[in-house]
């Protein structure tokens, strides 16, 4: 065989194999969109969720993943923003700040029910917390963290030096330079880092079926005391996410339409986290095109 | 100054006289004498930067503090099996039963170890061809629409949750496997194929790190050479890019072998030592997803399943230390 | 052939009154072994443009950045930098303040992606200064002494970043000189200029020279011979030839000195 050919062969192969993956992925999303769009409706979103009936749906349960999302933001956030801070210009490279940035990759590449079980083991039962949203949106804390960390060094790593050094030859602190010219400068890319983070979170079930829990409490929509115990905004109640929903009613679930309500659940997932996708790099590149526009007014 | 550059400089001469440079006398603002006492005392900017140090400092310092809590309490329920109950730890390691309720002799879990191993390997075995052909597509084939179309691919095979992927298998793939090989469908089969697809981005994205990362004259020395592009491709690109390829076939892998709900749903979760790809097993993964549960916490069979958690935790770091060590190499 | 071990060093020296600045066996090492600077002793007299010239790598950059000690976090600085009879190369001294009276530019112009007239009031906002009228005869002042006023007066509010890189580079020489500095620190300042830019640059800077102690590193020896009063020659870390510019460009003393001037002369 001539070197010809194999360079057509080889080429054939290539084209054939990123063929098969651009049809798993039409596949997979014809799939659960085509099964779970049509199932999508208002009613379906706004009613509660049955255990044993068809027809129910899943009100409950995407507001609780809404709620442990915005949860999780607010307790990530500051610590990641904090950390990926140091790390990007604090840091001096030594082996303390190498440890620290070897510890970030190990948890990052920790198993999610391994952090969940962690969550699980220290405020479900040592804290005595019990399956509460607190619980969930600590774990997701934990899973969340060196992404979004790594994510929101990397948009502070895009700042060019020179800013930095401008604002240094002014007298002004590190940290009003970090703060006033380098944060700002990064903006763009933390927030779609953020975004990209909160996809994530959204999607995610390992980690909340031990500290979240996998059922809900009855809940009030009208009781704003977040101490009373009906109330929706309780942190201490259990929750059902909808990724928990979509796992639940597979594996443990009784009721009759489980493959309607496992499907539009699962498009209303993908839809969400597409939205995410997107919506970061679209509100990432706005931004940063806003920000760095010619004219500012 | 040779002749261009005395044109040159005519230009500018004439150029700076069109534009009238404006010589304005400026009386007000000048150099203010430095005061001495505080270039040696403390100011705002040295307390705000105490202040932002610290702050920061204190978030890394959690992120560590949270680490270790995770290594300690995992590692001391984990250890418990093996201290308290004196399970024997190659008993647990090298023994298929798996029976904790009936006593310390039946805490074997070779079969969780080798199933969670068998599709590990097998979904990257599977995984790698095709995440090398959708890197050299992206970098050596196509740019611009293709590439940027198979991005979006893959990341929204990323962004796809692992319970949707776990649907998918229960509903889609575990149904065909059934009717071609018969029995439940459940299996290792199915989880490979399910594994497959949640690390190929993975692979790929960072197979094409590792393409990008080869330097463009290797390849156009390789071209002048007269060698085709696949020539070129197996001859250099693959091979300057190899420690890379393996570092991101080791990430998928340790994607796959912590995957833990999209198993647990197509795996068929019966503690027995896999004879086929199309029987039910378990994974220690699926193993703790669906009996943490059901255990109470401090008896046997609840630390052996923290054993599990722990074996997971270290095979992570086992993981992570590979990849540093193909890094070291190169 | 003559090389820098056997080149004596020609350094021309002040009384230290005369100088704004001064120092004494400054070197530099990066990574704790790599030594990039070699004992360089060298003052600057007040209101006078001191041109540092030298190859790439010579080390002259590397002085000037430890002048105002941009080095700190890079590299270890030893040796003295006299400041007002103050040793302003030790631990307790407040670099936040010694930057604001010892200004720098850089290579590339650097301007905030904030509108003009927030690059000038940045700092002096930082620095307690809320008295808006105070802050806009500041920009004022500061925008004229670069000449930059004529050209921006009527766009104060529109984004730094649309400006040339002339005037952006113009406007950075303004925001170092609303804080009042002594000493203007000059890193190749028309590098990433076109010659019209480097022309106008070059005309402010010597506008300025009656009030401030400028130090400028330049490639371009032309510019060097054209506005500066004093050179100082670099080669691999070490001051090798100092003196009045016109000496240094006519009758330099050492050998490789008068090769690198002869070379980049062409």
């Amino acid at each position: 065989m001539n070197s010809k050919k194999v360079d057509r062969i080889a080429t054939g192969v290539i084209y054939l194999l990123v063929a098969i993956v651009i049809l798993i992925l039409v596949g997979i999303l014809g799939n659960i969109l085509i099964a779970g769009v049509p199932h999508l409706s208002w009613h379906f979103l706004t009613s509660a969720s049955s255990s044993f009936e068809a027809g129910g749906g899943i009100r409950d349960q995407l507001f609780n993943s809404l709620y442990l999302l915005v949860l999780t933001l607010v307790i990530s956030l500051p610590i990641a923003l904090g950390a990926a801070i140091y790390l990007a210009e604090y840091a001096q490279d030594t082996w303390v700040t190498r440890l620290i940035r070897t510890t970030i990759e190990i948890l990052s590449s920790l198993p999610s029910i391994v952090v969940g079980l962690f969550g699980y083991l220290l405020f479900v039962v040592q804290f005595g917390l019990g399956f509460s949203i607190i619980a969930g949106a600590l774990a997701l804390t934990f899973f969340n963290l060196p992404i979004l960390t790594s994510n929101i060094e990397q948009a502070i790593n895009g700042v060019p030096q020179t800013q930095r050094e401008a604002g240094w030859a002014l007298g002004l602190s590190n940290w009003k330079t970090i703060r006033g010219i380098v944060l700002p400068a990064a903006l763009p890319g933390i927030i779609t880092g953020v975004i990209l983070s909160a996809g994530r979170v959204f999607g995610e079930a390992a980690a909340l079926i031990y500290t979240a829990g996998q059922s809900g409490s009855t809940v009030d929509y009208s009781n704003w005391n977040m101490f009373s115990p009906t109330s929706f905004l309780n942190v201490m109640r259990p929750a059902e996410t909808l990724a928990v929903h979509i796992w639940k009613v597979n594996t443990e679930g009784i009721i009759p339409d489980v493959n309607l309500v496992s499907a539009a659940t699962s498009a209303l997932l993908v839809i969400v986290v597409i939205i995410f996708n997107f919506g970061a790099r679209f509100l990432g590149n706005w931004l940063y095109k806003h920000l760095t526009a010619a004219k500012v007014k | 100054m040779s002749k261009h550059e005395q044109d040159l400089q005519k230009v500018v001469d004439q150029a700076i006289a069109q534009q009238k440079v404006p010589h304005v006398k400026f009386k007000k603002i000048g150099p203010e004498s430095v005061d001495i006492a505080r270039l040696t005392s403390q100011s705002k900017e040295t307390r705000q930067e105490r202040w932002g140090k610290g702050l920061t400092s204190l978030a890394i310092v959690l992120i560590a503090i949270l680490i270790a809590a995770i290594i300690g309490f995992v590692g001391f329920h984990g250890l418990a099996t093996f201290v308290n109950d004196k399970v024997n730890i190659f008993h647990f390691l090298f023994t298929s039963s798996w029976n904790p309720s009936a006593g310390k002799n039946h805490v074997g879990a070779a079969a969780m170890i080798v199933t969670s191993f068998a599709v590990t390997l097998l979904a990257a075995l599977l995984a790698t061809p095709f995440a090398i052909s959708i890197a050299l597509f992206m970098t050596e084939y196509e740019s611009g629409k293709q590439t940027r179309l198979l991005q979006s691919v893959m990341e929204l095979l990323v962004g796809i949750p692992s319970v949707v992927y776990g649907f998918l298998g229960l509903t889609v793939i575990v149904p065909v496997i059934r009717t071609i090989f018969g029995g439940t469908g459940f299996g290792i089969l199915a989880a490979t194929l399910i594994l497959f697809v949640m690390v190929l981005p993975t692979i790929t994205s960072l197979t094409v790190d590792a393409f990008k990362a080869v330097p463009k004259d290797l390849r156009q020395s390789s071209a002048a050479l007269g060698a085709t592009r696949w020539q070129t491709i197996y001859h250099v690109v693959l091979r300057a890019a190899r420690p890379r390829i393996l570092t991101a076939i080791i990430f998928g892998m340790a994607r796959a072998f912590g995957e833990a709900l999209a198993v647990q749903m197509v795996i068929g979760n019966a503690v027995l030592m896999p004879y086929n790809l199309v029987s039910p097993a378990a994974t220690l993964t699926s193993q703790l997803t669906s009996q943490m549960g059901n255990t109470v916490m401090g008896t046997l069979p609840n630390n052996a399943l923290w054993s599990l958690a722990l074996l997971l935790l270290i095979m992570s770091l086992v993981f992570n230390f590979l990849v540093r060590l193909i890094g070291k190499k190169r | 052939m003559e090389n820098w071990q056997t080149q004596k060093k020609y350094i021309k020296t002040f009384n230290n009154e005369e100088c704004a600045l001064y120092t004494h066996n400054l070197s530099v090492f990066y990574g704790g072994t790599v030594q990039k600077l070699f004992d360089v002793s060298l003052g600057f007299k007040k209101n006078t443009i001191t041109a540092l010239i030298g190859a790439s790598g010579s080390g002259k950059s590397t002085f000037l950045r430890s002048l105002n000690r941009l080095n700190d976090r890079v590299a270890r600085v030893d040796g003295n930098i006299m400041f007002h009879e103050l040793d302003i190369n030790q631990k307790k001294i407040n670099v936040y303040e010694l930057r604001k009276a010892i200004g720098m530019v850089f290579q590339k112009p650097n301007p905030f992606p904030k509108s003009i007239k927030e690059n000038i009031t940045y700092a002096l906002k930082a620095n307690g200064e809320q008295d808006k009228a105070k802050l806009n005869q500041l920009v004022e002042e500061s925008l004229r002494a670069a000449a930059l006023w004529d050209e921006v007066k009527d766009k104060l509010d529109q984004s730094a970043l649309a400006l040339s890189g002339g005037q952006q580079q113009r406007l950075c020489i303004a925001r170092a000189i609303a804080l009042k500095p002594e000493v203007l620190l000059l890193d190749e300042p028309a590098s990433a200029l076109d010659p019209v830019s480097t022309a106008k640059l070059e005309d402010t800077l010597k506008q300025l020279r009656s009030k401030y102690t400028m130090i400028m590193v330049t490639h371009n020896m032309q510019q060097a011979s054209r506005i500066s009063d004093y050179t100082a020659f670099f080669h691999l870390g070490h001051a090798l030839e100092y003196d009045t510019t016109t000496n240094v460009f006519t009758n330099p003393q050492g050998k490789i000195t008068e090769k690198y001037i002869q070379g980049s002369f062409g």
